[in-house]
Protein backbone atom coordinates (compact mmCIF):
# COMPACT_ATOMS: atom_id res chain seq x y z
CA UNK A 1 0.00 0.00 0.00
CA UNK A 2 1.33 3.41 -0.94
CA UNK A 3 2.46 5.88 1.74
CA UNK A 4 0.60 8.91 0.50
CA UNK A 5 -3.09 8.15 0.14
CA UNK A 6 -5.89 10.67 0.20
CA UNK A 7 -7.98 11.23 3.30
CA UNK A 8 -10.85 9.53 1.48
CA UNK A 9 -8.73 6.44 0.85
CA UNK A 10 -7.63 6.37 4.50
CA UNK A 11 -11.23 6.58 5.68
CA UNK A 12 -12.24 3.92 3.19
CA UNK A 13 -9.52 1.56 4.41
CA UNK A 14 -10.71 1.98 8.00
CA UNK A 15 -14.32 1.33 6.99
CA UNK A 16 -13.36 -1.70 4.92
CA UNK A 17 -11.24 -3.19 7.69
CA UNK A 18 -14.16 -2.78 10.02
CA UNK A 19 -16.54 -4.39 7.54
CA UNK A 20 -14.16 -7.31 7.07
CA UNK A 21 -13.71 -7.55 10.82
CA UNK A 22 -10.01 -7.97 10.30
CA UNK A 23 -7.68 -5.20 11.36
CA UNK A 24 -4.64 -6.89 9.88
CA UNK A 25 -5.85 -7.90 6.41
CA UNK A 26 -3.74 -6.45 3.65
CA UNK A 27 -5.28 -3.54 1.86
CA UNK A 28 -4.49 -2.37 -1.68
CA UNK A 29 -5.45 1.02 -3.06
CA UNK A 30 -6.63 0.31 -6.61
CA UNK A 31 -7.57 3.88 -7.51
CA UNK A 32 -7.32 7.16 -5.63
CA UNK A 33 -8.70 10.01 -7.72
CA UNK A 34 -10.98 12.91 -6.87
CA UNK A 35 -13.75 11.23 -8.86
CA UNK A 36 -13.46 7.84 -7.25
CA UNK A 37 -11.39 5.96 -4.70
CA UNK A 38 -11.27 2.17 -4.79
CA UNK A 39 -9.66 0.00 -2.11
CA UNK A 40 -9.33 -3.77 -2.04
CA UNK A 41 -9.24 -5.98 1.01
CA UNK A 42 -9.11 -9.68 0.18
CA UNK A 43 -12.16 -10.64 -1.82
CA UNK A 44 -13.94 -7.35 -1.26
CA UNK A 45 -13.50 -3.98 -2.93
CA UNK A 46 -14.87 -0.74 -1.52
CA UNK A 47 -15.55 2.26 -3.69
CA UNK A 48 -15.99 5.84 -2.46
CA UNK A 49 -18.16 7.52 -5.06
CA UNK A 50 -17.46 11.04 -6.29
CA UNK A 51 -18.46 13.91 -3.99
CA UNK A 52 -21.92 15.15 -4.83
CA UNK A 53 -23.22 11.70 -5.81
CA UNK A 54 -26.99 11.68 -5.26
CA UNK A 55 -27.63 8.94 -2.66
CA UNK A 56 -31.11 8.19 -4.02
CA UNK A 57 -29.86 7.81 -7.59
CA UNK A 58 -26.94 5.68 -6.44
CA UNK A 59 -29.35 3.45 -4.49
CA UNK A 60 -31.41 2.85 -7.64
CA UNK A 61 -28.29 2.11 -9.66
CA UNK A 62 -27.10 -0.27 -6.97
CA UNK A 63 -30.50 -1.97 -7.05
CA UNK A 64 -30.13 -2.44 -10.81
CA UNK A 65 -26.69 -4.01 -10.38
CA UNK A 66 -28.13 -6.37 -7.75
CA UNK A 67 -31.20 -7.24 -9.84
CA UNK A 68 -31.45 -10.83 -11.18
CA UNK A 69 -32.17 -9.43 -14.67
CA UNK A 70 -28.63 -8.02 -14.70
CA UNK A 71 -27.01 -11.02 -13.01
CA UNK A 72 -24.81 -12.07 -15.92
CA UNK A 73 -24.15 -8.55 -17.14
CA UNK A 74 -23.32 -6.26 -14.23
CA UNK A 75 -21.21 -7.22 -11.24
CA UNK A 76 -23.62 -7.46 -8.29
CA UNK A 77 -22.70 -5.54 -5.11
CA UNK A 78 -21.72 -7.36 -1.94
CA UNK A 79 -23.88 -5.29 0.33
CA UNK A 80 -25.85 -2.09 0.70
CA UNK A 81 -24.47 1.42 0.82
CA UNK A 82 -22.59 3.27 3.47
CA UNK A 83 -21.02 6.67 3.86
CA UNK A 84 -17.63 7.97 4.95
CA UNK A 85 -17.22 10.62 7.65
CA UNK A 86 -16.64 13.13 4.83
CA UNK A 87 -20.08 12.27 3.47
CA UNK A 88 -18.99 10.31 0.44
CA UNK A 89 -21.12 7.31 -0.51
CA UNK A 90 -19.48 3.92 -0.27
CA UNK A 91 -20.41 0.65 -1.97
CA UNK A 92 -18.88 -2.83 -1.62
CA UNK A 93 -18.16 -5.25 -4.46
CA UNK A 94 -16.55 -8.63 -4.98
CA UNK A 95 -13.00 -8.39 -6.28
CA UNK A 96 -12.50 -9.43 -9.88
CA UNK A 97 -9.56 -9.70 -12.28
CA UNK A 98 -9.34 -6.61 -14.52
CA UNK A 99 -8.22 -6.51 -18.15
CA UNK A 100 -4.42 -6.57 -18.12
CA UNK A 101 -3.39 -2.95 -18.69
CA UNK A 102 -0.13 -3.96 -20.35
CA UNK A 103 -1.83 -6.26 -22.87
CA UNK A 104 -4.46 -4.16 -24.62
CA UNK A 105 -4.15 -6.43 -27.64
CA UNK A 106 -5.72 -9.20 -25.58
CA UNK A 107 -8.64 -6.90 -24.77
CA UNK A 108 -12.01 -8.68 -24.56
CA UNK A 109 -13.71 -6.79 -27.38
CA UNK A 110 -16.06 -9.69 -28.07
CA UNK A 111 -17.02 -9.96 -24.41
CA UNK A 112 -17.57 -6.20 -24.21
CA UNK A 113 -19.84 -6.22 -27.28
CA UNK A 114 -21.87 -9.11 -25.92
CA UNK A 115 -22.27 -7.57 -22.48
CA UNK A 116 -23.50 -4.30 -23.93
CA UNK A 117 -26.01 -6.07 -26.19
CA UNK A 118 -27.40 -7.89 -23.17
CA UNK A 119 -27.42 -4.75 -21.04
CA UNK A 120 -29.35 -2.88 -23.73
CA UNK A 121 -31.93 -5.68 -23.83
CA UNK A 122 -32.74 -5.59 -20.11
CA UNK A 123 -36.48 -4.91 -19.69
CA UNK A 124 -36.44 -1.70 -17.71
CA UNK A 125 -40.01 -2.05 -16.47
CA UNK A 126 -38.81 -4.87 -14.22
CA UNK A 127 -35.97 -2.86 -12.68
CA UNK A 128 -36.11 -0.68 -9.60
CA UNK A 129 -36.86 2.94 -10.30
CA UNK A 130 -37.05 5.72 -11.02
CA UNK A 131 -34.04 5.03 -13.21
CA UNK A 132 -31.89 8.15 -13.58
CA UNK A 133 -30.56 9.28 -16.94
CA UNK A 134 -27.36 7.79 -18.27
CA UNK A 135 -24.66 10.33 -17.48
CA UNK A 136 -22.52 10.12 -20.61
CA UNK A 137 -23.53 13.53 -22.00
CA UNK A 138 -23.19 15.12 -18.54
CA UNK A 139 -19.62 13.83 -18.30
CA UNK A 140 -18.79 15.16 -21.74
CA UNK A 141 -20.11 18.55 -20.59
CA UNK A 142 -17.93 18.35 -17.49
CA UNK A 143 -14.84 17.70 -19.61
CA UNK A 144 -15.58 20.81 -21.66
CA UNK A 145 -16.12 22.82 -18.48
CA UNK A 146 -12.74 21.62 -17.26
CA UNK A 147 -11.07 22.68 -20.49
CA UNK A 148 -12.73 26.10 -20.27
CA UNK A 149 -11.69 26.46 -16.62
CA UNK A 150 -8.09 25.65 -17.57
CA UNK A 151 -8.14 28.89 -19.60
CA UNK A 152 -5.43 27.69 -21.98
CA UNK A 153 -3.93 30.14 -24.43
CA UNK A 154 -5.86 30.25 -27.68
CA UNK A 155 -4.77 27.49 -30.06
CA UNK A 156 -6.02 25.57 -33.09
CA UNK A 157 -6.65 22.59 -30.81
CA UNK A 158 -8.76 24.29 -28.13
CA UNK A 159 -10.67 26.31 -30.69
CA UNK A 160 -11.49 23.18 -32.72
CA UNK A 161 -12.55 21.24 -29.62
CA UNK A 162 -14.91 24.00 -28.49
CA UNK A 163 -16.29 24.47 -31.98
CA UNK A 164 -16.86 20.74 -32.47
CA UNK A 165 -18.60 20.70 -29.08
CA UNK A 166 -20.85 23.62 -30.02
CA UNK A 167 -21.93 21.74 -33.15
CA UNK A 168 -23.42 18.85 -31.19
CA UNK A 169 -27.15 18.66 -30.56
CA UNK A 170 -28.28 19.62 -27.07
CA UNK A 171 -29.00 16.09 -25.85
CA UNK A 172 -25.40 15.07 -26.51
CA UNK A 173 -24.16 18.09 -24.53
CA UNK A 174 -26.34 17.13 -21.58
CA UNK A 175 -28.50 20.23 -21.84
CA UNK A 176 -31.72 18.81 -23.21
CA UNK A 177 -32.78 15.27 -22.62
CA UNK A 178 -36.13 15.60 -24.34
CA UNK A 179 -34.87 16.70 -27.73
CA UNK A 180 -33.43 13.29 -28.57
CA UNK A 181 -34.17 11.45 -31.81
CA UNK A 182 -36.18 14.20 -33.46
CA UNK A 183 -33.90 14.23 -36.41
CA UNK A 184 -30.62 12.56 -36.99
CA UNK A 185 -27.63 14.69 -37.61
CA UNK A 186 -26.42 13.59 -40.99
CA UNK A 187 -22.97 15.05 -41.04
CA UNK A 188 -21.13 11.81 -40.51
CA UNK A 189 -22.59 10.14 -43.54
CA UNK A 190 -20.13 8.72 -45.90
CA UNK A 191 -22.63 8.43 -48.70
CA UNK A 192 -25.28 10.91 -49.66
CA UNK A 193 -28.37 8.78 -49.37
CA UNK A 194 -30.52 8.01 -46.42
CA UNK A 195 -29.00 4.60 -45.90
CA UNK A 196 -32.14 3.33 -44.25
CA UNK A 197 -30.81 0.24 -42.62
CA UNK A 198 -33.83 -1.24 -41.02
CA UNK A 199 -33.98 0.85 -37.89
CA UNK A 200 -34.27 4.09 -39.79
CA UNK A 201 -37.96 4.25 -38.99
CA UNK A 202 -37.15 4.38 -35.33
CA UNK A 203 -34.40 6.91 -35.92
CA UNK A 204 -36.76 9.32 -37.54
CA UNK A 205 -39.78 8.58 -35.43
CA UNK A 206 -38.74 10.65 -32.47
CA UNK A 207 -40.79 8.43 -30.19
CA UNK A 208 -37.99 8.31 -27.66
CA UNK A 209 -37.57 4.53 -27.87
CA UNK A 210 -33.83 4.75 -27.78
CA UNK A 211 -33.80 6.90 -24.68
CA UNK A 212 -35.54 4.16 -22.76
CA UNK A 213 -32.67 1.74 -22.86
CA UNK A 214 -30.49 0.79 -19.94
CA UNK A 215 -26.99 2.05 -20.71
CA UNK A 216 -23.66 1.81 -18.93
CA UNK A 217 -22.68 5.37 -19.76
CA UNK A 218 -18.90 5.15 -19.47
CA UNK A 219 -17.56 2.12 -21.28
CA UNK A 220 -13.84 1.54 -21.50
CA UNK A 221 -11.59 -1.43 -20.85
CA UNK A 222 -11.25 -0.55 -17.17
CA UNK A 223 -14.96 -1.27 -16.78
CA UNK A 224 -14.65 -4.99 -17.44
CA UNK A 225 -13.64 -7.52 -14.83
CA UNK A 226 -13.64 -11.28 -14.60
CA UNK A 227 -15.31 -12.44 -11.44
CA UNK A 228 -14.14 -15.86 -10.19
CA UNK A 229 -12.45 -16.51 -13.54
CA UNK A 230 -15.84 -16.80 -15.21
CA UNK A 231 -17.21 -14.51 -17.88
CA UNK A 232 -16.65 -10.80 -18.03
CA UNK A 233 -18.89 -8.44 -16.13
CA UNK A 234 -19.37 -4.69 -16.35
CA UNK A 235 -18.49 -2.60 -13.32
CA UNK A 236 -18.87 1.06 -12.30
CA UNK A 237 -22.53 2.03 -12.06
CA UNK A 238 -21.96 5.75 -11.47
CA UNK A 239 -23.11 6.70 -14.97
CA UNK A 240 -25.62 3.89 -15.52
CA UNK A 241 -29.12 4.88 -16.54
CA UNK A 242 -31.59 5.46 -19.34
CA UNK A 243 -30.27 6.85 -22.56
CA UNK A 244 -29.23 6.24 -26.14
CA UNK A 245 -27.47 2.85 -26.28
CA UNK A 246 -25.28 4.10 -29.13
CA UNK A 247 -23.41 6.07 -26.46
CA UNK A 248 -22.02 2.81 -25.05
CA UNK A 249 -20.54 1.88 -28.44
CA UNK A 250 -19.31 5.36 -29.16
CA UNK A 251 -16.02 5.39 -27.28
CA UNK A 252 -14.55 2.43 -29.22
CA UNK A 253 -16.18 3.99 -32.31
CA UNK A 254 -14.38 7.28 -31.61
CA UNK A 255 -11.07 5.46 -31.14
CA UNK A 256 -11.60 3.63 -34.41
CA UNK A 257 -12.55 6.83 -36.25
CA UNK A 258 -9.45 8.55 -34.89
CA UNK A 259 -7.29 5.76 -36.31
CA UNK A 260 -6.30 4.40 -32.88
CA UNK A 261 -8.34 1.22 -32.64
CA UNK A 262 -7.49 -1.40 -35.26
CA UNK A 263 -10.26 -2.17 -37.74
CA UNK A 264 -10.30 -5.83 -36.66
CA UNK A 265 -10.86 -4.90 -33.02
CA UNK A 266 -13.65 -2.51 -33.95
CA UNK A 267 -15.26 -5.18 -36.12
CA UNK A 268 -14.98 -7.82 -33.43
CA UNK A 269 -16.61 -5.50 -30.90
CA UNK A 270 -19.40 -4.34 -33.21
CA UNK A 271 -19.89 -7.82 -34.68
CA UNK A 272 -20.25 -9.39 -31.24
CA UNK A 273 -22.70 -6.65 -30.24
CA UNK A 274 -24.84 -7.26 -33.31
CA UNK A 275 -24.60 -11.05 -33.08
CA UNK A 276 -25.90 -10.85 -29.51
CA UNK A 277 -28.91 -8.86 -30.70
CA UNK A 278 -27.69 -5.38 -29.75
CA UNK A 279 -30.27 -2.73 -30.58
CA UNK A 280 -28.19 0.46 -30.81
CA UNK A 281 -27.24 0.29 -34.49
CA UNK A 282 -28.70 -1.47 -37.51
CA UNK A 283 -27.08 -4.24 -39.49
CA UNK A 284 -25.63 -1.96 -42.13
CA UNK A 285 -23.77 1.34 -41.73
CA UNK A 286 -23.71 1.99 -37.97
CA UNK A 287 -22.52 5.59 -38.33
CA UNK A 288 -25.87 7.32 -38.70
CA UNK A 289 -26.47 6.27 -35.10
CA UNK A 290 -22.90 6.50 -33.86
CA UNK A 291 -21.95 9.83 -35.36
CA UNK A 292 -23.22 12.21 -32.67
CA UNK A 293 -22.13 10.22 -29.59
CA UNK A 294 -18.76 9.40 -31.20
CA UNK A 295 -18.20 13.08 -31.91
CA UNK A 296 -19.14 13.90 -28.30
CA UNK A 297 -16.71 11.34 -26.91
CA UNK A 298 -13.96 12.43 -29.29
CA UNK A 299 -14.36 16.00 -28.10
CA UNK A 300 -14.61 14.89 -24.45
CA UNK A 301 -11.38 12.90 -24.71
CA UNK A 302 -9.57 15.71 -26.51
CA UNK A 303 -10.76 18.30 -23.97
CA UNK A 304 -9.57 16.22 -21.02
CA UNK A 305 -6.27 15.51 -22.74
CA UNK A 306 -5.63 19.22 -23.35
CA UNK A 307 -6.59 20.16 -19.77
CA UNK A 308 -4.59 17.35 -18.16
CA UNK A 309 -1.50 17.88 -20.29
CA UNK A 310 -1.54 21.61 -19.53
CA UNK A 311 -1.97 20.98 -15.80
CA UNK A 312 0.96 18.55 -15.84
CA UNK A 313 3.05 20.82 -18.04
CA UNK A 314 3.58 18.07 -20.59
CA UNK A 315 2.96 17.64 -24.30
CA UNK A 316 0.13 15.48 -25.65
CA UNK A 317 1.02 11.87 -26.31
CA UNK A 318 0.34 10.32 -29.73
CA UNK A 319 -3.08 8.94 -28.81
CA UNK A 320 -4.17 12.30 -27.39
CA UNK A 321 -2.88 14.03 -30.52
CA UNK A 322 -5.02 11.68 -32.61
CA UNK A 323 -8.15 12.63 -30.65
CA UNK A 324 -7.39 16.33 -31.01
CA UNK A 325 -6.78 15.84 -34.75
CA UNK A 326 -10.18 14.11 -35.01
CA UNK A 327 -11.77 17.10 -33.24
CA UNK A 328 -10.13 19.44 -35.75
CA UNK A 329 -11.59 17.38 -38.61
CA UNK A 330 -15.03 17.44 -36.96
CA UNK A 331 -14.85 21.23 -36.72
CA UNK A 332 -13.79 21.44 -40.39
CA UNK A 333 -16.65 19.23 -41.50
CA UNK A 334 -19.10 21.31 -39.53
CA UNK A 335 -17.95 24.40 -41.36
CA UNK A 336 -18.20 22.61 -44.69
CA UNK A 337 -21.68 21.38 -43.85
CA UNK A 338 -22.78 24.85 -42.72
CA UNK B 1 -33.29 28.69 -46.99
CA UNK B 2 -36.70 27.02 -47.18
CA UNK B 3 -37.66 24.01 -49.27
CA UNK B 4 -39.72 25.14 -52.29
CA UNK B 5 -41.79 21.95 -52.04
CA UNK B 6 -42.56 21.43 -48.35
CA UNK B 7 -41.16 24.66 -46.81
CA UNK B 8 -39.04 22.89 -44.20
CA UNK B 9 -35.58 24.41 -43.60
CA UNK B 10 -32.82 23.28 -45.94
CA UNK B 11 -29.32 22.45 -44.78
CA UNK B 12 -26.14 22.83 -46.75
CA UNK B 13 -23.90 19.82 -47.21
CA UNK B 14 -20.59 19.49 -48.94
CA UNK B 15 -20.26 16.51 -51.25
CA UNK B 16 -16.79 16.18 -52.73
CA UNK B 17 -16.39 19.93 -52.71
CA UNK B 18 -19.84 20.60 -54.18
CA UNK B 19 -22.27 22.50 -51.92
CA UNK B 20 -25.76 21.07 -52.04
CA UNK B 21 -28.88 22.01 -50.08
CA UNK B 22 -30.97 19.22 -48.65
CA UNK B 23 -34.41 19.61 -47.11
CA UNK B 24 -34.66 18.44 -43.51
CA UNK B 25 -38.31 17.52 -44.14
CA UNK B 26 -38.77 15.78 -47.48
CA UNK B 27 -35.02 15.15 -48.12
CA UNK B 28 -35.29 16.85 -51.50
CA UNK B 29 -32.06 18.30 -52.86
CA UNK B 30 -31.58 21.75 -54.37
CA UNK B 31 -28.69 22.32 -56.74
CA UNK B 32 -27.40 25.72 -57.77
CA UNK B 33 -26.42 26.50 -61.36
CA UNK B 34 -23.53 24.27 -62.38
CA UNK B 35 -23.68 22.01 -59.34
CA UNK B 36 -25.34 19.13 -61.16
CA UNK B 37 -22.63 19.34 -63.81
CA UNK B 38 -19.97 19.39 -61.10
CA UNK B 39 -21.44 16.29 -59.49
CA UNK B 40 -21.77 14.53 -62.86
CA UNK B 41 -18.16 15.37 -63.63
CA UNK B 42 -17.02 13.95 -60.28
CA UNK B 43 -19.08 10.85 -60.87
CA UNK B 44 -17.58 10.21 -64.30
CA UNK B 45 -14.09 10.75 -62.88
CA UNK B 46 -14.89 8.17 -60.27
CA UNK B 47 -16.16 5.57 -62.76
CA UNK B 48 -13.28 6.24 -65.17
CA UNK B 49 -10.73 5.83 -62.43
CA UNK B 50 -12.50 2.56 -61.70
CA UNK B 51 -12.39 1.29 -58.13
CA UNK B 52 -9.58 -1.29 -58.18
CA UNK B 53 -11.94 -3.82 -56.51
CA UNK B 54 -9.80 -6.80 -55.59
CA UNK B 55 -11.36 -9.94 -57.11
CA UNK B 56 -12.08 -11.62 -53.79
CA UNK B 57 -12.76 -9.00 -51.15
CA UNK B 58 -15.72 -10.20 -49.13
CA UNK B 59 -14.61 -8.20 -46.09
CA UNK B 60 -14.75 -4.52 -46.95
CA UNK B 61 -13.02 -2.08 -44.65
CA UNK B 62 -15.53 -1.19 -41.96
CA UNK B 63 -17.41 2.06 -42.42
CA UNK B 64 -16.02 5.20 -40.80
CA UNK B 65 -17.46 8.69 -40.41
CA UNK B 66 -16.58 11.49 -42.80
CA UNK B 67 -14.39 13.07 -40.11
CA UNK B 68 -12.48 9.82 -39.57
CA UNK B 69 -8.70 9.59 -39.75
CA UNK B 70 -7.39 9.79 -43.31
CA UNK B 71 -5.89 6.31 -43.31
CA UNK B 72 -9.37 4.80 -43.26
CA UNK B 73 -10.16 3.02 -46.48
CA UNK B 74 -6.57 1.99 -47.10
CA UNK B 75 -5.48 -1.56 -46.80
CA UNK B 76 -2.24 -2.73 -45.36
CA UNK B 77 -1.65 -0.51 -42.34
CA UNK B 78 -3.48 -2.84 -40.04
CA UNK B 79 -3.38 -6.55 -39.37
CA UNK B 80 -0.34 -6.19 -37.19
CA UNK B 81 -0.98 -5.92 -33.54
CA UNK B 82 1.46 -4.53 -31.08
CA UNK B 83 2.31 -1.08 -32.37
CA UNK B 84 -0.39 1.09 -30.93
CA UNK B 85 0.21 4.81 -30.83
CA UNK B 86 1.94 5.96 -27.67
CA UNK B 87 -0.61 6.59 -24.96
CA UNK B 88 -3.39 4.50 -26.47
CA UNK B 89 -2.87 1.69 -23.98
CA UNK B 90 -3.61 4.15 -21.22
CA UNK B 91 -6.51 5.80 -23.04
CA UNK B 92 -8.24 2.42 -23.40
CA UNK B 93 -8.67 2.36 -19.63
CA UNK B 94 -9.76 5.91 -18.88
CA UNK B 95 -12.95 7.93 -19.12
Amino acid sequence: MGEAVSQTAAQLITALRRAQRDATAEVTVLADRPDGTVVRCGHVVAKAHPPGTDPAELAVRLGVAAHPRCAEILLPPVDGMGALPDGRQVTLWPYGEPVAPDAPDAAPWVGAGRLLARLHAVPIAELPGPLPAMRGPAKAARAIARLRAAALPDSVATRAVLRAWAGLPGWARGVDRTERTGRMDRMGRRDGNDGNDGNGGRDEGGDGDVTHTLCHGDLHLGQLIRHRATDWRLIDIDDLGLGDPAWDLARPAAWYAAGLLAAEDWERFLGAYRAAGGCAVGQRDPWPRLDVPARALTVQTAALALAKAAAAGRALDEAEEAMVAASVRIAHFMEAAG
Amino acid sequence: MQCPKCHAPMHTYNRNGVQIEQCSGCRGIFLDYGELEALTRLESQWTQAGPPAPPAAPQAYPAAPAWGAPQHGHYGHHGHHGHHKRGFGHMLFSS
